[in-house]
């Protein structure tokens, strides 16, 4: 049975539906991560599970406990927030230990509490600031403090990363996880960022307006986005989508091109279905690029309407039947707006979606 | 500004800053101008006032005045001095400054932080008591204290500027608390902490300026009312403010001038002293919540 356990939950705010029947599972130990566009319903979400907002309908149930009615400090869980919300009022040591207070735990007990949370997160030399006094990824850690000294059942993350600048946000994204793989804590992490979900998630879950669009390992979402809403949230640039239709076992691009099913499909759609071809980026390469192993490497040529390098390697912008299609390059290849290029895609790593519904054809 | 700043000569900027210095200094010595009569009149004897110049410094400086004022002065046909009266003030608005700004604490943090159906309406009906003049209470108050018994007296008195002060002071804190993080009182509650603890741990203990503005309000308020004071206690109950008005238009006897301005400085004196402990305040709460961040 999983750890926790969201069945069938739906949120309304008025006529409004903010969850319209969620359901998701997660073992104990796993990271889940709840990613979509703002207003997709993931914050709504989360504070269902914390506490803060009641659920419409549905149930939240916890270590085969059902926690709906249940006050929030009563949950067993703990809650980082955006903010981090750390008592202005307060030391690093009073906030870390304000949780254990509230519980009556004796003065002798909470220090050590305190001083061992501290010591893990490194912030002992700070325990008698105040949070004005701190630095922005000082407050962070001791909101994360504050949260692992309680050990909860659950951990609650709220956009943990998006109030610190670039490179600390990498820093403490590794720290997270190396704190997930060291104490084998059940997570619920929420973001807008596609790339924290990738890099932190065992199971990430794909939302849009209150409706879970796809759940699944970081290497399914990708791979196998389950439509192409999902396709294009998740990388960076996002997934290529070439309209055309199928045309005897094979896709007709609307340019013209013919090419073979991609691996992922097994069974042919049926003649004349109009279809969405999508290729990520790294899978539309030059040929020394390409995987050797790939079965269906097809070349195209195509006019360079805009060259885009980031210093590792170079994105470019194609045009292809009348469609911008994104290829990535070594940074190496000497080529220039308006030039020809020749561009192997990699069919292997394809997927094709009907086009009316959005749905992937497995 | 289509002029650069360059154009501005040091001198033209010199002598415009001598021009505004000036002009503060001048409404500045018209402000202070009335204090000065007061402070020096109460120091000199009555001959030297009757001798004339308003604006001379006193020849002969005495606290005899400031002590009759205290002690002896004639308030109505009692001689003892505005002393009581003073203490009479104090047990008013301490009460009732206390009650009325922890009211309005407690109104701005269930208002922001606990919000049901029909706050907006509950909170407009308390801004609406800002606008209600004293004059057109006083009957209804006077009713209800006959009610509860409790008219002509102090406590009476505390009831009347806390109702009237608590639209105030729940605006005050309303709109401090707006601006206050609601994810601070979630974080709170997950700890466990409930309605009160948070207000007491978390929520006063961060109110400093917006307390300081409401006391200082409250305090100038009730301490300086008139209209209350005269309409709700009398004779020995009265507060200070009646007490200095029948001090001063009492027609027997002579006018002793130096008595009545030493018994007036004394009577402001302890709002002076609220804003001169907590002014610096005053002005950082004011502007509290007006910028972000």
């Amino acid at each position: 049975m999983a750890f926790l356990e969201i069945r069938n939950l739906v949120r309304k705010a008025g006529a409004v539906e903010i969850l319209k029947g969620i359901n998701i599972d997660l073992e104990k130990g796993g990271f889940l991560v709840l990613v979509g566009p703002s207003g997709c319903g993931k914050s709504t979400l989360l504070n269902a599970i914390a506490g803060l907002q009641q659920p419409t309908s549905g149930e939240i149930i916890i270590n085969g406990q059902v926690v709906n009615d249940l006050h929030p400090a009563k949950r067993d869980i703990a809650m980082v927030f955006q903010s981090y919300a750390l008592y202005p009022n307060m030391t690093v040591e009073e906030n870390i230990g304000f949780a254990l207070e509230m519980r009556g735990m004796p003065k002798t007990e909470r220090a050590e509490a305190i001083r061992g949370v501290a010591k893990t997160l490194q912030i002992e030399h700070l325990l008698t600031r105040r949070p004005a006094q701190l630095s922005g990824g000082q407050r962070q850690r001791v909101a994360m403090g504050r949260a692992l000294v309680r050990k909860p059942q659950v951990f609650l993350f709220d956009e943990p990363l998006s109030n610190l600048d670039a490179k600390l946000r990498v820093e403490v994204r590794a720290e997270i996880k190396r704190l997930h793989q060291t104490t084998h804590a059940t997570i619920v992490y929420v973001t807008h960022d596609q790339i924290e979900a990738m890099t932190l998630a065992t199971k990430i879950v794909v939302m849009k307006e209150g409706i879970i669009q796809q759940v699944g390992s970081p290497s399914d979402i990708y791979n196998r986005p389950a439509n192409t809403f999902v396709a294009d949230f998740m990388g960076s640039p996002a997934m290529n989508m070439l309209p055309g239709h199928i045309d005897g076992g094979m896709v007709h691009l609307t340019g013209g091109t013919r090419l073979p099913l991609p691996g992922t499909v097994s069974a042919a759609p049926a003649q004349g279905t109009e279809v969405l071809l999508g290729i990520r980026p790294e899978a539309v390469t030059d040929r020394s690029l390409a995987d050797p192993s790939a079965k269906h490497l097809i070349d195209i040529e195509a006019p360079v309407e805009l060259t885009e390098p980031t210093g590792s390697d170079m994105f470019l912008i194609l045009r292809h039947g009348g469609e911008a299609l994104t290829a990535r390059v070594r940074a190496e290849v000497a080529v220039e707006a308006g030039q020809m290029i020749s561009v192997a895609l990699n069919l292997d790593k394809a997927v094709l979606f009907e086009k009316g519904t959005g749905q992937r054809i497995a | 500004m289509s002029a650069p700043a360059d154009s501005v000569s040091p001198g033209s900027a010199r002598a415009a800053r001598y021009f505004i210095y000036g002009a503060l200094l001048v409404f500045a010595l018209v402000y202070l101008t009335p204090l000065y009569v007061m402070l020096t009149t109460s120091l000199k004897s009555l001959d030297e006032i009757r001798g004339g110049d308003m604006m001379a410094l006193p020849v002969a400086p005495s606290l005899d005045a400031w002590f009759r004022a205290w002690g002896e002065a004639c308030i109505g046909v009692t001689c003892g001095g505005i002393k009581g009266y003073f203490w009479n003030s104090l047990k008013m608005v301490v009460p009732a400054v206390a009650i009325s700004t922890l009211l309005g604490a407690l109104n701005g943090y269930v208002l922001t932080k606990w919000r049901f159906p029909g706050h907006k309406i509950v909170f407009g009906m308390m801004l609406f008591a800002c606008f209600i003049p004293f004059q057109a209470v006083l009957i209804p108050m006077a009713r209800v204290l006959g009610i509860l018994g409790m008219s002509n007296s102090t406590a009476g008195l505390v009831l009347v500027h806390v109702i009237y002060g608590l639209g105030f002071t729940t605006l005050f804190f309303r709109n401090y608390y707006e601006a206050f993080p609601d994810e601070l009182i979630k974080s709170a509650m997950i700890d466990g902490a409930g309605f009160f603890r948070i207000f007491w741990r978390i929520l006063l203990p961060s109110s400093g300026p917006i307390i300081v503005v409401t006391v200082i309000y409250q305090f100038t308020n009730i301490w300086n009312d008139f209209l209350f004071g005269v309409s709700f206690a009398s004779g020995e109950g009265a507060p200070m403010t009646v007490a200095l008005n029948n001090l001063v238009s009492s027609s027997t006897g002579v006018k002793e001038y130096n008595v009545d301005m030493a018994a007036a400085v004394i009577a402001a004196l302890p709002t002076l002293f609220v804003y001169i402990v907590a002014g610096r305040y005053f002005v950082r709460g004011l502007m509290a919540g007006a910028v972000k961040g």
